[in-house]
């Protein structure tokens, strides 16, 4: 396969570093969410000619707010708010804000929510 | 300026066979702006690699999508291999590369009906659907099952196509190229078609890249990037090309496809000539450690399994990133100015496949 890179920043960098791959001719592939036991990571991926590289921001909660990327790459406005849906993260400045209501879920943030939580079925 | 007034489109709509809304805002008959929604048949199988071992994991992954099931499952083995470091036999890639171009082409025959049923082609919609009939059939021959195949699995593949069993294969499919290639001829030059589909939905190529579109959407824009030049799978050992067009309208999009469909069965039978005896599967033993981004090239474009294991028997987070969640946004774009009757035509050219999307 082509090869792959996952390289570490703080929110702070997010838009310097996003706008820098635009400028290049980089093509935004995907943005996911992680929770893991103590933080939860959230990926950029960009290709250019099948060069993979993504941007990973580690996040102690949801708490942190999350510069939105939509400015610069249109196609993130979904990525965004699927993460805000699924996982709570606050992403700041989205194009298209579907605030909370792109995925009809049972649950709230059904993905980072406690597990007590997970087994209740809704009336 | 014209009154604007937006029209729900979707989600149950005659030529959407899942759940997809577009709030349309229209000037007359101009469409101004297209605000998508979804989330309508949100499932969590992302989730449940928390409570499926990495193993069993393969039969959820099939289950993302009715219409790729194979190459999901593929995209998933593929991903944990890289993560085992496991060396996937010859015969068993070719035979992974055999069911993902059967999977295309039955696949852009179930597209070629519904894009033709959308604007009134009823009788290229049952014709293309009679010949994807012959295509499962080779399938359900193959592996057991026509929507799920259940032949992927993490070292190899579960089951082998006999020799006398391709021969077979093989002078079905040599006429089934043929009866493809004259229904697309029809369908292609049919001058209805011409005027419906040209210089509709238009997606520069600019557009096309800072949109994120994957597959016949971004080829149709001209831009040669398809997953398969990488290599997977054996696609490096029978000389791979990506197809594109450059007008970027509907008609392109459709022409990419129709020419897909050929190379499909050009592919196949390079493959069955290269293949050789031998193993189709090696044992994995132990658990995966570490992260990938998986790739793959589906029928509707570029699929991604970010997969992250931990060194236990279950995965700490599986993210499948799908075609369609990507063709979304260019989708809108095509949109923008067209005229309200040729949203159908326009939707159906990305081939949204919903619940893979929701996953």
């Amino acid at each position: 396969m082509a090869t792959q890179q996952i390289i570490e920043i703080s929110p702070a960098e997010l838009l310097e570093k996003v706008s820098a791959m635009k400028a290049q001719g980089q093509r935004l592939v995907q943005i996911c969410c992680s929770k893991l036991p103590d933080r939860l990571e959230v990926v950029y991926s960009f290709d250019q000619d099948f060069t993979y590289v993504s941007y990973r921001l580690t996040l102690a909660d949801t708490s942190t707010l999350v510069p939105s990327i939509s400015k610069i790459y249109g196609n993130s406005f979904h990525y965004e708010n699927e993460i805000h849906d699924l996982y709570g993260i606050q992403v700041q400045g989205i194009s298209i804000d579907f605030k909370g209501n792109f995925y009809r879920t049972a649950l709230k943030t059904p993905f980072n929510c406690a597990p007590e939580a997970e087994v209740q079925v809704p009336s | 300026m014209s009154e604007r007034t937006i029209i729900p489109f979707g989600p149950q709509h005659p030529v959407l066979p899942e759940p997809i809304h577009l709030d349309l805002v229209v000037e007359d008959e101009k469409v101004i702006e297209a605000i998508p929604s979804i989330g309508f048949i949100h499932r969590g199988l992302e989730r449940l690699v928390e409570k499926k071992d990495y193993v069993d994991y393969v039969y959820v992954a099939e289950r993302i999508c009715g219409i790729c099931s194979f190459i999901h499952g593929l995209t998933y083995c593929m991903a944990i291999e890289e993560l085992m470091k496991v060396q996937v036999p010859d015969r068993a890639q070719y035979l992974r590369l055999i069911w993902s171009e059967l999977s295309r082409i039955h696949s852009h025959l179930l597209w070629l009906g519904l894009t033709a049923d959308s604007f009134g082609f009823e009788s290229m919609f049952m014709q293309s659907w009679r010949l994807r009939e012959y295509i499962l059939d080779i399938i359900e021959e193959t592996t057991g099952g026509r929507v799920i195949f259940g032949s992927a699995k993490i070292g190899g593949v579960r089951r082998d196509i006999p020799l006398a069993k391709m021969d077979e294969i093989m002078k079905k499919m040599r006429v089934y190229r043929k009866d493809v290639a004259a229904l697309c001829e029809q369908f292609m030059k049919d001058q209805t078609v011409k005027h419906r589909m040209r210089g509709v939905g238009l997606l520069s190529r600019e557009d096309a890249i800072s949109l994120g579109a994957v597959g016949p959407m971004l080829r149709g824009s001209g831009v040669a990037q398809d997953i398969r030049m990488t290599g997977y799978s054996g696609y490096d050992r029978i000389g791979f090309t990506p197809i594109t067009e450059t007008a970027g309208d509907c008609y392109a999009r459709c022409m990419v496809r129709v020419r897909e469909m050929d190379a499909s069965f050009q592919m196949i039978e390079r493959c069955v000539e290269q293949m050789t005896d031998g193993p189709i599967e090696v044992k994995v033993t132990g658990n995966p450690n570490g992260e990938f981004f998986m790739r793959s090239e589906q029928p509707r474009g570029e699929a991604i399994y970010y997969a992250k294991a931990n060194g236990t028997k279950f995965l700490s987070r599986l993210r499948v990133r799908t075609p369609t969640f990507a063709n979304i946004p260019p989708l809108l774009t095509a949109l923008a100015g067209c005229q309200l009757a040729d949203v159908p035509v326009i939707v159906l050219t990305i081939d949204p496949c919903i619940s893979c999307a929701e996953r």
